[in-house]
């Protein structure tokens, strides 16, 4: 792909995030993983102490480690809410592919929401290690049993938008998920990983296409500061309730899954945001913003935790409209689904019964399809693409 | 988009150059196509097939950005790939009406993908030994593109073929329906045939027997055969479309053309 030839300067602050994350994926390479040394037969107590003691140590748990109940369901639900946030916050993005202005902002904005796609894909894998099934929580998505991150139940209404979107909610989930790169949770670790860098990239991507609009005509830059104005606050209030008020922060502080409570987390956003901010020439919409020397952060007013509760409660904009769009695509698809699984099994039998009548006793090829016949013959097609993850929130419905 | 003067001075006069029109042609159709299968983008029947059709998007996105470029190139008149994208009225687009039909079910659009895609192997395979070295190159790196998305769309007719009733029922449908307008693909085309006859072009009708030897095979293999009736609306290499087309031109052409002459 030809690159835009771009002016844009530096993002203030994103390297020391990135940063970050390097440091950790070194480190996971190194880490200690999990209890397999351990007492194969050992009775509970011992397996909890295991537990504890790795943990403590910082060591990871890997899916076959024996682990406390509630930490596995603290795991689905938060690796489940981070894939539906992927999956479903595909939407506002989409929303702008057919008009993007630019063949170049076309191709970027595809390329971004293909990557989420492709960390719904790994997270809905990593949440399989824990013995639940993408299509189980797909289901519980669209009953609304699970939920996603709130901001995606706000609408995309212009063009700038998509880049206020990504430079904001990327740059949030950034902050949110970086400190998961060293989540107690082997699988989850090693995603968050991955997803952080290629998130970057999202971050960045954002950041450039609000540049060219502040820098562009002056309807560009009303839009420009309009997005900024309508995605602040939504930003914001990713981090979740104030820590006071969070139902699980206390407990997955202790087995180390969370490693920062919601409040420090959202002061880091603000102080990364603010010279962000400057640098593009956008106003964030708070008055009461204003550096403080004697905390060395930034002043700044919390969202609105009560808007936030109504729109975890199903009553944002578009709160309906993501959900039905999800439902809609996942019932027309069906028929494919069954297709491609009928299929599958034919081929199966078909070549088991080659094999019967030729003798062979290997097993090995029969089926060779089967393996993906819920995934597609797209395994080639793409996956090597993936970016733009969402951060784990808290007081999202369970 | 680049506002160079209308002016500009282009490549002197090259005779190994194909003129802009061919080069337009394959770039209107990459283009299109996109455009369409990006509408799958959020729609497409699961996570893996969200991430395969948006990448088959994104091959057809690029193939039609180094066309259009060049395409400008050629021209010397200062277009740029946005400037033949989007300021272009709808005679002026040269693509085959099979690229801007809707999407219709995923049968559908995978039949119009399996078509499509083993047209354009067969057309960026003979262009990549083209005497233009730059259409070469862009043709030498699509040729594999197009090779997956051919797979891609036969595998599918496969599953979907030999799956259930329903999914046979409606990949015939898919294949009935999107049928006719392959004729486009390989209609008589005097511009094409000339320069192939020069030893600078390719003309499609040559193309049409490997064509259809391949479809046939995907075809057969997944219990289907070539639809019968001969109706054969052409017109796309012309400027004639379908009343779908305006629509398609209409989302992607209307923001850019709010916003006349500025960055993005």
């Amino acid at each position: 792909m030809a690159e835009r030839p771009t002016q844009t300067p530096p993002m203030p602050g994103s390297d020391r995030l990135l940063a970050e994350v390097t440091q950790a994926g070194e480190e996971l390479a190194r880490t200690h993983s999990g209890a397999h040394d351990g007492p194969a037969e050992a009775d509970e107590e011992a397996l909890a102490a295991r537990f504890k003691e790795i943990v403590a140590a910082d060591g990871k748990i890997e899916p076959r480690d024996w682990m406390p109940g509630g930490y596995r369901a603290s795991l689905v639900r938060q690796l489940a809410q981070h894939a539906h946030s992927e999956i479903v916050g595909m939407q506002p993005e989409a929303h702008w592919i057919g008009r993007a202005p630019s063949l170049y902002r076309k191709a970027v904005l595809l390329a971004k929401v293909q990557d989420e796609a492709g960390h719904g894909l790994y997270l809905y894998a990593a949440a399989e290690t824990l013995g639940v099934r993408r299509a189980d929580l797909l289901d519980a998505l669209h009953e609304g049993r699970q939920g996603y991150l709130s901001f995606i139940n706000y609408p995309t209404l212009t063009w700038a938008d998509t880049g206020a979107l990504a430079w904001l909610t990327d740059g949030a989930a950034i902050v949110n998920q970086v400190p998961l790169c060293r989540t107690s949770y082997g699988p989850y670790a090693r995603a968050m990983v991955r997803v952080c860098k290629e998130e970057s990239f999202h971050h960045r991507q954002g950041f450039d296409s609000l540049w060219a609009l502040t820098h562009g005509s002056p309807r560009q830059r009303e839009m420009a500061q309009a997005a900024v104005d309508r995605w602040w606050y939504p930003a914001l209030a990713m981090f979740g309730p104030p820590h006071s008020a969070s139902t699980h922060s206390e407990r997955s502080m202790a087995w180390r899954i969370k490693r920062f409570t919601n409040d420090e987390l959202r002061q880091r956003f603000v102080d990364v945001c603010v010279p962000q901010a400057e640098a593009l020439g956008v106003t964030l919409p708070d008055p009461e913003l204003r550096w403080n020397a004697e905390r060395g952060h930034y002043d700044f007013t919390p969202p609105d935790f009560a808007e936030l509760r109504r729109v975890i409660r199903g009553d944002g904009p578009c709160n309906r409209e993501r959900v039905a769009h999800r439902r809609a695509a996942h019932e027309e698809g069906a028929w494919v689904r069954e297709a491609a699984a009928a299929h599958a099994r034919r081929r199966a039998a078909r070549s088991a019964d080659a094999e019967a009548d030729s003798g062979s006793g290997s097993g090995s090829g029969s089926g060779a399809d089967a393996g993906d016949a819920a995934g597609s013959g797209g395994a080639a097609a793409g996956t090597d693409r993936p970016g733009g993850a969402r951060a784990d929130a808290e007081g999202m419905p369970a | 988009m680049t506002t160079a003067p209308p002016t500009a001075p282009g490549p002197s006069p090259a005779p190994a150059g194909p003129p802009v029109a061919y080069v337009l042609r394959p770039a209107d159709d990459a283009l299109i196509a996109a455009q369409r299968m990006a509408q799958w983008c959020t729609n497409a029947p699961q996570l893996e097939e969200d991430v395969a059709l948006a990448n088959i998007a994104l091959d057809l996105l690029g193939q039609a950005r180094a066309l259009l470029t060049h395409a400008g190139g050629l021209e010397g008149r200062g277009r740029d790939e946005d400037a033949l994208a989007f300021l272009r009225d709808e005679p002026e687009f040269t693509n085959v009406q099979l690229v801007e039909l809707p999407n219709g079910d995923f049968a559908h659009s995978i039949a119009k993908l399996l078509f499509f895609a083993a047209y354009q192997r067969l057309w960026y395979e003979r262009t990549a030994a083209a005497r233009d070295p730059e259409l070469a190159a862009i043709a030498a790196k699509a040729v594999k593109e197009s090779t997956y998305h051919l797979d891609h769309a036969a595998t599918w007719t496969e599953r979907l073929g030999d799956g259930t009733e329903e999914s046979h029922r409606r990949m015939r449908a898919g294949v009935a329906a999107v049928w006719p307008y392959t004729h486009d693909l390989f209609a008589a085309d005097p511009l094409a045939a000339r320069l192939a006859a020069e030893g600078v072009g390719v003309d499609p009708a040559e193309l049409r027997p490997e064509w259809l030897a391949t479809v046939e095979e995907v075809l057969t293999r997944s219990g289907l055969a070539v639809p019968a009736g001969d109706w054969a609306p052409t017109g796309g290499r012309h400027g004639v479309h379908t009343e779908h087309f305006s629509l398609l031109l209409m989302e992607m052409q209307s923001l850019h053309r709010a916003h006349p002459g500025v960055t993005w």
